[in-house]
């Protein structure tokens, strides 16, 4: 636990602007596209035209004859898969015989130029025998498909099942039990840096250095190491500036060890860069997914029983797969109190660029069914859809059924703050025609209290030093994509040591430099790295508050540490500036090095039931969201007009990146509600540009009003807990039923586009049509 | 396979770059931005998709922002181009710079760049836009970190700056 009140103090409660934000509005900031690549080769991947396919015949003899091609590389070439889980790594950076989705990259180039790589890719001789191909769930699941994987029947790549409570009893206890089923479309992360990657190989030394668009720089070391059977002490990992992550960047990426295994071959450096096409297909993002959800609850609105299936279109590969469908399960709990839960999930294989993680993984889908539902039967009860959610709140701390950790639960004080903000109360149901309020509510993890490569290492390890100059080096494996993490160590270092945030520099994400971090995803990295930042902290400041006692000739634990001025407690006059306390412990001891660590306790890392590490947490977020529409029943289409959303995030460390985190994950949860979709033709991505793929404009985006709540987290940095996802799967869900409380009809599907609109209202017209003619008839 | 290449066309181009009149030989078909990001090694300027689609290549042309990558290079023959260097070229942010930085109007800061120098253009031309007018202008600029809320705040907080 750390103190609270004296960090409330200290922080100028506004926030601070991004260490590195100078950089970014300068266009000094060097992203992996921006390095220098002068000599570089360039790199280009050959992809797959089928979409399931054996490879009969590949010959990369006449783009190897080719002047300038430096390097041709085929599945030959690296026998290793690679991949996520240890049990579940299924895909090979080049295919090796068969092909599974349009696209899959099956040999590489490096060339001296662009025009000759290209060249050469054309040059490559390749015959595929088609086999056949799956683009949904159901027809991978059918009887007689062809298998894309061997071990795994059916093309389930996992199915799970768990069931919390008596479900039974609970429906049986219910006044109204209701079922539906809801589909929400494979959406991208679309950062808007397109992928790259440069990789250098010294062959004198034998030494690789790739620097990329890595969010967990770790995993790809590893992978690294393993495909191009390396020696690990021989890689070095750095991130440069980063365009944004969201997940796409967490798992290694297929052309990340492309690049590298072409620069080994080449004996050189090659330069990657994808195009916003191949971008694309190098996917990893939320599924398609379809939902079917029971929910028993009693007239006074509390939830008795909640019975959900959930089926996720993964893709050709394995990636996150196993870990996207047990969230899904996982994080019904946790939120609300539910004394019956039942899970079955299936993530399927499908001849697609294959799923991954994405912004508020696993959950949002699920959510947002939950979401809808419950506002459903609030309706169809007479109750307010504010106060069923408010029937079913948790009381912090407790344990869910499965198992997982709510320490801090500021959840009620969210809902407090959007019902007053939006004036729920005074306006809901007298709204003008056609404009309708909707609200929902949405919790994500700090962190994965169990990580993926399970070692027993500390979660978090950052290192600090200080030596003659007075300045504090923050070393941390933690990514900054953009979400600020860098400047978040500074902070929480500053704020210890008590010493100007103008002193600290972060050096961060650099496997030959920084301490191992598992990097830039489940919103790990404030909560876990921060700890780990402020463990170091105090321990550097013991050691000058030693040097100052000495100094001052008192008890170190009556000097006190104020704004680089170092006294003996109250009434001493004496004191010391920081820099005579640093010069002072440097005579001790030279420069100052120091290193603090974190650890999610066991007790932290979930049930013991099979898949019960997925959800575990130290500290779950809250978020509370009201969502203001307008639908034109003429044409379809959906105007959200202005959000208000609060985040239980324990305390904000910095209020403006966690402000700049609410805004954009509500937004992206915006994008998914509204109109983004992927869509493929017979495998072939319809969407693969920026302007078919339609995440929202400026025009298109409403004001969106952010409340911080802070419930103090007894184990968050200084009370700290995520902020950047929780508030993301709320939203699809709060204008889903605003569209409800404006019109009158229930949407089923995401995204929320005018023809999907216009074909519920065509429907709707329809079955009244009908209705009348039956009532007429009798 | 060793055939004669062929040379491609170049024609010497000549424009004022971020204040300075320079010359280069550039071959006819190059883009805009490649000739600033590989000629002139200015990467400030970004590509974020394949052709005129996000906007993160914005440019100022004589004033007028224009996406440099699906603009030719030689199209600024004898005209004015600023980059997103220029703007803090006498040792201080410029008052869109500044507010993007103090009000977390750039997050990953991928679109930064094109995202300021459309408000540039935008200022430029109508010193105290309103919010629509915000909007409008940087209709053209896709951001996917901050929602634009904290983009249209820096914006305005640079308007108000700049009165």
């Amino acid at each position: 636990m750390t103190s609270i009140p004296s960090a409330d103090q200290k922080t100028a409660r506004r926030g601070t602007p991004l260490i590195d934000g100078i950089d970014k509005v300068t266009g000094r900031a060097r992203y992996t596209a921006d390095l220098d690549h002068e000599n570089a080769l360039v790199g280009r991947i050959l992809r797959s035209p089928v979409s399931h396919g054996e490879i009969v015949r590949l010959d990369a003899s006449k783009a190897r004859a080719l002047e300038g091609v430096l390097a041709v590389i085929t599945g030959d070439d690296c026998p290793y898969t690679y991949g996520v889980l240890p049990i579940a790594m299924n895909e090979f950076p080049l295919a090796r015989g068969r092909v599974r989705y349009r696209g899959e990259p099956i040999a590489a180039v490096a060339a001296v130029d662009a025009k000759t790589a290209e060249r050469a890719l054309g040059l490559i001789e390749f015959k595929l025998e088609k086999l056949p191909a799956y683009y949904t769930s159901d027809a991978a699941r059918a009887p007689g498909a062809v298998l894309l994987h061997e071990n795994k029947p059916g093309n389930l790549e996992r199915d799970v099942h768990h069931q919390f409570g008596d479900v039974n009893q609970g429906f049986t206890e219910a006044d109204l039990v209701r079922e539906q089923t809801f589909s929400c479309a494979e959406i991208n992360h679309a950062q808007i840096e397109p992928h790259a990657s440069l990789a250098e190989f010294d062959p004198l030394t034998g030494r690789l250095t790739v620097q990329t668009v890595s969010q967990v720089g770790y995993y790809l070391h590893l992978m690294l190491a393993r495909c191009l059977e390396m020696d690990s002490s021989h890689i070095r990992v750095i991130k440069p500036f980063i365009g944004g992550g969201f997940g796409a960047r967490v798992e290694t990426l297929n052309f990340e060890i492309v690049t590298a295994l072409l620069a080994r071959a080449s004996a050189g450096k090659v330069m990657m860069q994808l195009t916003r096409e191949e971008t694309f297909i190098t996917h990893r993002a939320r599924p398609q997914t379809d939902i079917r959800l029971k929910l028993g609850m009693k007239k006074n609105g509390r939830i008795t029983a909640c019975e959900c299936e959930v089926v996720q279109r993964g893709g050709a590969y394995a990636g996150y797969g196993i870990i996207t469908i047990l969230y899904a399960g996982a994080l019904l709990q946790g939120l609300y109190d539910i004394p019956a839960v039942k899970y079955d999930g299936y993530r399927v294989y499908a001849n697609l660029p294959p799923c991954g993680a994405m912004r508020g993984h696993g959950s949002v889908d699920t959510r947002h069914a939950f979401e809808c539902l419950v506002d459903r039967m609030a309706h169809e009860l007479g109750l307010d859809p504010i106060a069923v959610r408010r029937a079913n709140l948790l009381q912090a701390p407790t344990r869910t059924l499965n198992d997982l950790m709510v320490n801090s639960y500021g959840l009620a004080e969210c809902i407090d703050k959007v019902e007053r903000a939006s004036q729920w109360r005074e306006r809901i149901g007298r709204l003008p025609p056609g404009k309708g309020l909707g609200m929902a509510c949405s919790h994500y993890v700090s962190g994965a209290a169990k990580p993926i490569h399970f070692t027993g290492e500390p979660h978090a390890v950052v290192n600090l030093k200080l030596d003659f100059d007075g300045g504090v080096t923050a070393l941390t494996g933690a990514a900054d994509i953009g979400q600020g993490s860098s400047t978040m160590v500074a902070i929480v270092v500053a704020e210890t040591l008590d010493i100007s945030l103008d002193r600290i520099r972060v050096v961060a994400a650099d496997t030959a430099v920084t301490p191992k971090d598992n990097g830039a995803y489940s919103s790990r990295i404030t909560f876990m790295v921060g700890n780990a930042a402020i463990d170091a902290a105090e321990k550097m400041k013991s050691i000058l508050v030693a040097a100052a006692a000495r100094k001052l000739e008192a008890r170190p634990e009556d000097i006190e540490c104020v704004a680089e001025v170092f006294r003996v407690g109250s009434g001493d006059q004496s004191s010391l500036p920081f820099a005579d306390v640093v010069a002072a412990a440097l005579v001790d001891e030279g420069a100052i090095t120091v290193k603090g660590s974190f650890t999610c306790p066991p007790e932290a890392q979930g049930g013991k039931h099979r898949g019960g590490a997925v959800g575990s947490t130290m500290g779950f977020s809250y978020a509370a969201q009201v969502v203001e529409a307008s639908v034109d029943e003429a044409t379809g289409r959906v105007t959200v007009d202005k959000v208000w959303v609060a985040l239980d995030c324990g305390r904000a460390i910095n209020p403006l990146a966690v402000e700049g985190q609410i805004q954009g994950s509500v937004w992206m949860g915006m994008g998914q509600a509204i109109s983004e979709e992927t869509n493929y033709l017979d495998g072939l991505p319809a969407h693969a540009s920026l302007l078919e793929y339609r995440m929202p404009t400026i025009l298109d985006s409403p004001s969106i009003e952010t409340y911080i709540v802070e419930s103090h987290d007894p184990f968050g940095p200084f009370g700290a807990k995520e902020a950047s996802e929780g508030a993301l799967a709320g939203f699809a869900p709060a204008l889903v039923n605003a569209i409800g409380n404006a019109i009158g009809l229930n949407l089923n599907e995401l995204p929320v586009t005018p023809d999907r609109v216009m074909d519920a209202l065509i429907q709707r017209q329809r079955q009244a049509k009908i209705a009348n003619a039956l009532k007429a008839a009798s | 396979m060793h055939e004669p290449r062929r040379r491609p066309k170049k024609r010497l181009l000549r424009l004022r770059l971020n204040g300075r009149w320079r010359e280069d030989a550039v071959s006819e078909g190059m883009l805009l931005v490649d000739y600033l990001r590989d000629v002139a090694r200015l990467t400030g300027t970004k590509m974020g998709c394949d052709g005129g689609e996000c906007g993160a290549c914005t440019v100022l042309i004589d004033g007028e922002a224009v996406p440099s990558c699906i603009t030719l290079a030689s199209r600024c023959d004898e005209r004015s181009v600023e980059t997103i260097e220029a703007l803090a070229a006498q040792g201080r942010l410029s008052r869109l710079q500044r507010a993007f930085h103090e009000r977390l109007g750039t997050q990953c800061g991928f679109c930064t760049p094109g995202m300021i120098m459309a408000a540039e253009a935008l200022l430029r031309r109508n010193p105290r836009p309103t919010d629509d007018e915000i909007r409008i202008a940087l209709s053209g600029n896709l951001c996917r970190c901050t929602g634009y809320v904290k983009i249209i705040e820096s914006v305005r907080e640079a308007v108000g700056a700049g009165l």
